[in-house]
């Protein structure tokens, strides 16, 4: 999508990180878990983002770990690339390209050098049948490798990855799909089906959700659309199978996993709550419940100390094995739809839409991270499928950021409409908004639209279908004791009984425009006169913005029949009319630029213009397909200097947007893309310390770890065997001298000497060495002392010399110390 | 992780006046003490010093009370015929009354037999009062003029005839003695220098003048007449300053409270207002039960004594300090546990490290049915006793949320008649409450639904359900009468205001409600 010189379009944060299971690394420190067209890598502990592994050009569907080696891990994309990663540094290591789309990924230790895909049966991204395919990753040193022999496994299986699992040290593997759960046993190369029926009668839906097998047992456990868990035996034969059935959750399963070793299982579902499973108990069960919505999947770390449940709100929960909640790793929460427009909070500069259920979420765009959710609702949330609950449909901010104003609403039917608007102030103690005023049934039908007055007089206008527009004030308190001032209703508008549409305020906060359908209203806030009306039929208004700065007399509209009207304020006349299909106009607070989508032949187009000019100053087509609905101007926090004619216009802000599936995008130029890339060089980071700013502020910085690739391996043992340290340890406390005596000959034994030339091989020994070298020269009491010196590290140790231990002298010492104390302690005794 | 989230009970504004410092400093008095005078308590004055009795004046007596008797601890019987305007002298020894026979007693308050009569007018003396410098009396009476006694001579010193009417009230300058104002039903105030011959300032009330105060500075005085009561300003020539019209009949008397912030009026209306004396807007009000005639605060509004038209003398004493006190107490010594608790007066060290232990946060009873997804039991534990009668406000909210959860059949369904019974009298006492309507409307109706096929099997339910329909029946008539006159209302605000658009949010309001109430109707009566 390079385009147009220097400017393009970036994706630009809040991917899904619930889309796969996650993978826990072989220690369980790291998180690997699919975001969009990259891989991320998270600490487990401190929920911060180490690695963001990048190199997919489509959506990555699924990562393993490589069975041969736990320092790499598989992805695959739809692009029909596997890429092979080490998710320490954060290299692509190999690139095994499939030429099929791939849907998910397995591999089992038994099999190595193979890996399991699932591939569309036909080669189109349209087929529904999909089928599991090994592929053998040939042995090559190349970068780039194309791994084309595949070999058909199972075939109709589901594109779920959660639906097909290895089972008995991959002997077999169980692959579900609709009401049919197939086993196949790679010995015999035969595969047993089996089927359920679906009872109507009785309402139970038992389409099989996800599998799992046993790491030991020969057991299969099946999740069901009704909430059952079948536990599978004896599958090996075609009739003699028998399964048990154990039922808590209500609804379906989402995910189930085994732990390591066998002796709980996991489920979850739509319930939200984590159940444990004994393993043959299975009338025991642990619960962990509120874990805030939807599981979807289930991982566990492979030395079972933890594990993780993938959430519908975009979130991953880090639980450790005794059920409770250690880490949450919450990525920006996508929910169907979002209601609410974007909006910029002044304060933290985050953008504010909604979030969880009944909850307006604040994500910061500069760090990619949810800052925090604000409860709207303020209600119980009840975890269940098809339930109507209030949600919020408007939220705006005042231009301070002290005010936030919010709608919420719930539909029950089309007669009964509940909604509350509600406002909030900004608490500095707390850092957060506390509800201040709730106005319950403000009007008597929808709310329209909810705008905030730009100056600093504090005024919300809501417009709603019932007809009327209100002006909401914040009230002097009328008592002495009512200690803080509440919001009511100032003034109620409405014109010839249409239905308000939108409202706009002027920038300088003296005017407001109100459309009622056709006909465009101009109000002074001052007396609440009806000053003007404007109107350009046919067509209703669809969108109402003021002119900012140098522009601020014009006042554009959008209509349903595809227009686009400039009305200058001062002459009350059309300006200009020009025709277009635009779905979303805003301006930007900071400049005079307006921004217009523009929806033509299936994709939608961007505009920027000044209203005072004629000739946009940016256009670009096909930004994304579909319309655009909602897009924001985030201020920048420090402005860019000025470049190409085209790209001022980002100057001052940026401009987000969210295509129709809810990806959030945005425009860059080239300047600000290799600051960014500048930025991030330096940021190299050590391999197995979780990047944190105290790290970064603290760790030490150049060092070249890049020939270390096997970490762990030269890692110096500690100097057991070395006799300073036996006899440290076996003199008695109470007898030993005293520790800043003693510390600067224990130092010493440490220490390795620099003549042993046989072990001089490593080359980051000899940067230990040369470090100790300085420290021997302080050392003027033995100058020959290094050659007969023993190496305390127990690794380079070397055979030939069976009893190391200190330099002659310093024994001497010791022992000497170890006569008088034993003398003075005798001398106690008698 | 997020922890559960108690049902919202929704606040409702509480109707009635809104609870002000100034209610609460008023309505803090005993029960009243009632005391049966022998004719209309025409006047009520309280002692200057302690222990601060008073002088009531009634029918053909004047009785002294003392503070906390309730009965009289003088009585002054030696008056030919109706007594009027008992008052004291500053330092509370000598008593001055008219009386209906035009004669002036004075009396001594130990005595009995009147020290001196001062007669010289011809008619009815109301008005009676001591100069400042105490050695003087001022008189009004019904022919028309007011005169000045000296004490010891019993001598007329002047007479002023400028009023053309009863002179009716009148008081003495507290802090110049040359200085009196009187007030007549030839509806003026007259302000009279005794240094010089004619009146010195003359104000102009609009109705017969029944009462006057001055203020402690004097630089403002209060007159009543009508029904109005009246600010002027002395200092600038009589000059009016407010004019406050709050009763229904004609105001009889004034008071001030001791620290003069709070101006008190009583009227034939039976109503006492109680006026702020910066805003002059009306702060207090107090009912009686027959027209009031007298109002006397004792110094620091220790107790408040009101004379009526038939003869009652009613004394409200202010509470004291003590009693609230032992209130507060008793209060507060209630909620602490018996037996011994370990360690509960552990006072931490500076090195001992303290482990927070995990607020256990409190649940109501219907909270923690439905945090266990126990519906019916939810809203059993809602229509106990004392939520049903007492708080209504949260059943209907559990009702609600029932509701909200898409549970609300199933915690209806299977009751037995006792539960039902209990279901539907709450229905019946709230299902027309305009707040809880809309709530209570859907669940009568899945009452019905669930239950008609059980009509006809206990005469209790069928009772109730008649009520229930009798109820809904006349809601909606009334609801009729109501829309008709908001038809009527809509006219006439379109005849006065032509170009004007008229929002009136709160009446559609109803409107829309009463919409629908009629659509649930129809299922009822079949039901039936």
């Amino acid at each position: 999508m390079v385009e147009h010189g220097e400017i393009r379009v970036v994706h630009r944060g809040g991917s899904k990180i619930n889309f796969r299971q996650p993978v826990f690394t072989h220690d369980s420190r790291f998180l690997l878990c699919v975001s969009g067209d990259g891989v991320r890598v998270f600490s487990a502990s401190t929920e911060e983002c180490v690695h963001h592994l990048l190199g997919h050009t489509d959506l990555v569907t699924g990562l393993v770990l490589r069975p041969s080696n736990h320092l790499q891990v598989f992805s695959c994309s739809v692009d029909g690339t596997v890429r092979l990663w080490d998710y320490s540094d954060g290299i692509l290591i190999k690139t095994f390209t499939i030429g099929f789309p791939i849907y998910s990924i397995h591999a089992c230790g038994s099999h190595d050098g193979f890996l399991f895909l699932t591939i569309p049966a036909k080669n189109d991204k349209g087929s529904e049948i999909f089928q599991l395919v090994a592929v053998h990753l040939p042995q090559s040193g190349e970068q780039l490798v194309d791994a084309q022999e595949l070999s058909a496994v199972l075939s109709d299986v589901s594109a779920n990855p959660g639906a097909i699992s290895f089972g008995g040290a991959g002997q077999y593997i169980a692959s579900v799909n609709g009401l049919q759960l197939e086993v196949f046993f790679f010995k015999k190369q035969k595969s047993y089906r089996f089927s359920l029926k679906d009872n109507k009668k009785k309402g139970t839906k038992s389409t099989f959700m996800c599998v799992t097998c046993h790491p030991k047992d020969d057991c299969i456990a099946t999740g069901h659309e009704d909430g059952q868990i079948r536990l599978w035996r004896n599958f090996d034969h075609k009739k003699e199978y028998t399964y048990s059935t154990v039922h808590w959750h209500h609804a379906a399963v989402g995910a189930l996993c085994f732990t390591p070793e066998g002796t709980n299982l996991l489920s979850g579902g739509v319930e939200s709550v984590l159940v444990q499973w004994r393993y043959n108990q299975e009338t025991e069960r642990d619960f962990l419940p509120r874990l805030g919505a939807a599981i979807t999947h289930i991982a566990v770390s492979p030395d079972g100390s933890l594990f993780s449940t993938s959430h519908s709100d975009n979130k991953i929960t880090i639980i450790h094995s005794y059920v409770k909640v250690s880490a949450v790793i919450q990525g920006l929460v996508k929910s169907d739809r979002c209601r609410t427009d974007l909006r910029v909070d002044p304060r933290s500069k985050a953008l504010v839409l909604n979030g969880k259920p009944g909850h307006l979420q604040f994500y910061s765009l500069q760090r990619d991270k949810l800052l925090y959710n604000l409860d709207i609702v303020q209600q119980e949330y009840v975890h269940e499928a098809g339930l109507d609950q209030f949600d919020v449909v408007k939220a705006d901010f005042d231009a301070g950021g002290k005010w936030l104003a919010t709608v919420e609403e719930r539909k029950q039917n089309a007669a009964e409409v509940e909604f509350n608007l509600k406002l909030w102030a900004f608490d500095e103690q707390t850092q957060s908004f506390v509800l201040n005023t709730t106005v319950s049934a403000p009007h008597e039908d929808l709310i329209t639209d909810l705008s905030f007055s730009p100056d600093q007089t504090t005024l919300v206008v809501s417009t709603s279908r019932d007809g009327h527009f209100k002006a909401w004030a914040l009230a002097a308190p009328t008592d002495a004791e009512d200690e803080c001032p509440s919001w009511s209703c100032d003034f109620v508008g409405s014109y010839h009984g249409l239905a308000p549409q939108c409202c706009s305020f002027s920038a300088d906060g003296s005017l407001l425009a109100v459309a009622f359908q056709e006909v465009v209203t101009v109000w002074s806030l001052a007396s609440w006169d009806l000053l003007t009306t404007l109107s350009q039929p046919p067509g209703e208004i669809r969108n109402l913005c003021f002119g900012r700065l140098s522009c601020s007399k014009f006042l554009l509209g959008t209509t349903t029949k595809n227009q686009l009207c400039c009305w200058n304020l001062l002459t009350c006349s059309l300006e200009w009319s020009t025709s277009m299909d635009i779905t979303l106009l805003l301006a930007d607070p900071l400049s005079e630029n307006m921004a217009a989508f523009c929806f033509q032949a299936g994709s939608s187009d961007l505009f920027v213009f000044k209203p005072s000019e004629p000739r946009p100053l940016f256009s670009q087509k096909a930004v994304c397909s579909g319309r655009v609905s909602r897009a924001v101007f985030v201020p920048r926090q420090e402005l860019l200097e000025g470049s190409d004619e085209s790209c001022q216009w980002l100057n001052h802000s940026q401009l987000h947007y969210f295509t129709p599936n809810m990806d959030l995008m945005t425009f860059t130029t080239k300047a600000e893309e290799d600051r960014l890339v500048a930025s991030s060089k330096q940021l190299v980071i050590d391999d197995h310390v979780a990047m944190t700013p105290f790290y970064l502020l603290l760790g030490k910085p150049g060092q070249s770890e890049g020939q270390e690739v096997a970490a762990g391996s030269h890692r110096v043992q500690p100097p057991q065997g070395s006799t300073a340290i036996r006899e440290l340890l076996q003199t008695p406390a109470h007898v030993l001298p005293s520790t800043s005596y003693l510390c600067s000959m224990f130092v010493q034994s440490l220490l390795i000497s620099t003549t042993d030339k046989r072990e001089q091989t490593n080359v980051t020994e000899e940067e230990m060495e040369s470090e100790k070298e300085e420290a021997d020269s302080e050392d003027e009491e033995t100058p020959s002392a290094s050659a007969r010196r023993d190496q305390a590290s127990g690794e380079v140790r070397s055979e030939d010399q069976p009893n190391p231990g200190l330099t002659k002298a310093q024994s001497k010492e010791l022992r000497r110390l170890r006569k008088l104390d034993y003398s003075w302690l005798r001398g106690l005794a008698d | 992780m997020s922890s559960f989230r108690a049902t919202k009970i929704p606040v409702y504004p509480k109707l009635g006046e809104k609870v002000t410092q100034d209610t609460l400093y008023w309505k803090d008095f005993k029960t009243p003490i009632q005391i049966k005078e022998f004719g209309a308590v025409t006047n009520l004055d309280f002692s200057p010093v302690a222990p601060h009795n008073f002088a009531v004046t009634a029918f053909t007596r004047i009785h002294i009370y003392g503070p906390f008797s309730q009965e009289p601890v003088k009585t002054f019987t030696k008056f030919k015929d109706n007594a009027y305007c008992g008052r004291f002298r500053s330092d509370g020894q000598l008593l001055v009354a008219g009386c209906e026979d035009s004669v002036v007693r004075l009396f001594d308050v130990g005595g009995k037999v009147a020290l001196r009569m001062f007669k010289g007018h011809t008619k009815a003396v109301h008005v009676t009062d001591f100069t400042s410098d105490q050695y003087q009396i001022l008189t009004g009476s019904d022919d028309y003029t007011c005169r000045l006694w000296d004490i010891p001579n019993s001598t007329e010193l002047l007479s002023y005839k400028e009023h053309t009417d009863y002179v009716r009230c009148g008081i003495a300058s507290k802090l110049n003695g040359n200085l009196f104002l009187t007030g007549s039903y030839d509806h003026t105030l007259k302000l009279f220098d005794t240094r010089i011959e004619k009146s010195v300032l003359s104000m102009d009330h609009g109705q017969p003048v029944e009462s006057l105060l001055l203020y402690p500075s004097e630089g403002l005085v209060v007159s009543a007449g009508g029904r109005h009561v009246k600010v002027w300003d002395l200092l600038k020539a009589g000059q009016p300053l407010v004019s406050l019209k709050h009763h229904h009949k004609t105001v009889t008397s004034l008071c001030l409270s001791s620290n003069g912030q709070r101006l008190l009026s009583g009227s034939l209306d039976r109503h006492i207002k109680v006026y702020n004396t910066t805003t002059y807007k009306v702060v207090h009000n107090f009912d009686y039960a027959a027209s009031i005639l007298s109002l006397a605060l004792a110094p620091n509004d220790e107790s408040i004594v009101v004379g009526m038209t038939n003869g009652i003398l009613s004394i409200k004493q202010r509470k004291c300090p003590e009693d609230s006190k032992k209130d507060i107490g008793q209060q507060r010594r209630r909620p602490s546990s018996s037996g011994f608790v370990k360690g509960k007066n552990y006072v931490p060290k500076q090195d001992d490290y303290l482990i927070s232990k995990p607020v256990k946060e409190h649940l109501a009873k219907y909270d923690k049915q439905l945090k266990k997804f126990n519906v019916s039991k939810a809203l059993d534990t809602a229509l106990e006793t004392f939520l049903r009668t007492r708080k209504p406000e949260i059943t209907v909210a559990v009702i609600k949320e029932l509701d909200r959860r898409g549970k609300l059949k199933n915690a209806l369904a299977g009751r037995d008649e006792q539960g039902l019974s209990r279901l539907l009298s709450f229905l019946i006492g709230h299902l027309v409450d305009q707040r809880f309507a809309p709530v209570l409307v859907t669940a009568a109706d899945m009452i019905l639904d669930i239950y008609h096929s059980t009509i006809g099997q206990s005469p209790v339910i069928d009772r109730q359900l008649l009520r229930l329909q009798d109820l809904v029946e006349r809601e909606i008539d009334y609801q009729q009468d109501l829309l008709e006159v908001l038809g009527m209302l809509d006219t006439m605000f379109a005849c006065s205001l032509p170009k004007k658009e008229v929002p009136s949010p709160g009446i559609n309001g109803q409107n829309g409600q009463a919409r629908g109430e009629t659509s649930s109707v129809p299922p009822q009566i079949q039901a039936l």
